[in-house]
């Protein structure tokens, strides 16, 4: 019987479980059961990362050092600092370092390795930057990736591409668009996305309409 | 190790995709590996290199046909029997033998200074660097069968280091003798001309993260 739309968002826990479902279930079961985990901590962390912290965090980062240059200032030449002045420090983020674009430059950040990404900033990763597609392009042809995703850049515009081989981590500082000026800090946060944080978009004034 | 985690510069993977409103976990299941992988590494038994390096030996057709977590699924699998947390019995049959010995259970209170404490990556260690911001570098044509992170796209091709990002630990020999051999960490810049030949833009370039074991003077 084919499933309705409204399916594909059930809960794997509410049919029969299969595959890596049944698996995880039974090493938890097991971890438990040997004393090495406990259930409630597990909660603990699944909340931290679902609700806690996300792409709004890196939001606040890029809307602070768009009204304040004295924090832009501080954000480029120490980033750790300045992005714990907002209170985001931890996993993942020990080590940062904020790339700006400009008018003539363009950075995007990738990790071929693995999906190295800024956790206290941006969250965990999402699917497309943990796919095989971009670990592999980014680096050889990151214009076409770029173009793919919407954004085609002249070729005037230098690209650079930060591949996250070691411990520190990349967050790329867009540009404020045009017609945002005298927006609250609050209001430009609520345009900058994850997508323009890693360097495959551009922010735009129209995305607060579609939000 | 010469696998297929190592992907830059590969081929045939197909277009980049990007899921609108993606939610953080696609499935309960990929929640709770990510937290038990978390939770299970509190213990101490492992690093993030050995993290990576179990990931890493997902057998290459696996690894490629796997989702993200469920390679995660199999390195905490891994790491959980090569430490001796489980035995590979128990992990088969579901069923406990033995209590384990694990004096520091992380509650549910202990979740955000865990999240909060660093890993260590970064060592308070006086150690002389190589090299300065500008100096010219070749990367070194190694295969290492362990693991590493000097991906295959940049041995033996020359960069300028663009800054010195000070000592942490050195992933190689940190996921197999946890020998943290502190050494410099540097941002070294190839052109895109360099990396990939003439038919890529002259302007563009890729910067990787390298430390010291991985360079020559050029």
């Amino acid at each position: 019987m084919p499933h309705d739309h409204d399916d594909d968002h059930v809960r794997e826990h509410d049919r029969p479980l299969e595959g890596p479902a049944l698996r995880v279930k039974a090493l938890e079961s097991l971890l438990t059961e040997k004393g090495l985990v406990d259930p409630k901590a597990l909660d603990e962390l699944i909340d931290m990362y679902e609700t806690k912290v996300g792409p709004h965090n890196g939001a606040r980062i890029v809307a602070r050092a768009w009204v304040d240059p004295g924090y832009r200032t501080r954000l480029l030449s120490d980033a750790t600092a300045a992005i714990a002045e907002l209170g985001f420090t931890g996993r993942q983020g020990e080590d940062m370092v904020v790339l700006e674009n400009t008018a003539g430059v363009h950075n995007m950040v990738v990790c071929t390795l693995c999906s190295c990404y800024p956790w206290p900033v941006l969250g965990l990763p999402p699917v497309w930057y943990k796919s095989a597609p971009y670990r592999a392009r980014a680096v050889i042809d990151p214009r076409g990736v770029l173009r793919e995703l919407g954004l085609t850049l002249s070729e005037e515009i230098e690209v650079k591409v930060w591949d996250s081989t070691a411990e520190v981590r990349y967050l790329v500082l867009p540009e404020r668009p045009a017609g945002t000026e005298g927006w609250t800090e609050e209001q430009l946060a609520g345009i900058v996305t994850r997508d323009a944080m890693v360097g495959v978009a551009k922010v735009e004034r129209t995305t607060m309409a579609e939000r | 190790m010469n696998s297929v985690h190592d992907m830059g510069g590969m081929h045939g993977m197909g277009a980049v995709v990007i899921e609108k409103n993606e939610p953080v976990f696609h499935a309960s299941w990929e929640a709770r590996v990510h937290a038990l992988q978390l939770a299970a590494g509190s213990h101490g038994k492992w690093n993030l290199d050995m993290s990576r390096y179990s990931r890493e030996r997902m057998p290459p057709a696996d690894y490629l046909r796997a989702t993200y977590y469920e390679r995660w699924l199999f390195g905490l699998q891994t790491l959980l029997v090569e430490q001796g947390l489980v035995t590979s019995e128990e992990l088969a049959t579901g069923r406990a033998t033995a209590k384990a010995v694990a004096p520091t259970l992380l509650r549910a209170a202990d979740v955000p200074a865990l999240l909060r404490s660093p890993r260590g990556a970064r060592v308070d260690v006086e150690v002389a660097p190589h090299f300065k911001r500008g100096d010219a570098v070749v990367a070194r044509k190694i295969n290492p069968l362990g693991h590493t992170r000097l991906p295959r796209y940049v041995r033996g091709r020359r960069g300028v280091i663009e800054r010195d990002h000070g000592v942490f630990t050195f992933p190689d020999t940190n996921a197999t003798s946890r020998d943290k051999k502190p050494q410099h960490c540097y941002s070294v810049r190839f052109t895109a001309r360099e990396l990939w030949g003439r038919d890529v833009s002259e302007r563009d370039s890729v910067y990787v993260d390298l430390f010291d074991d991985y360079l020559d003077a050029a």
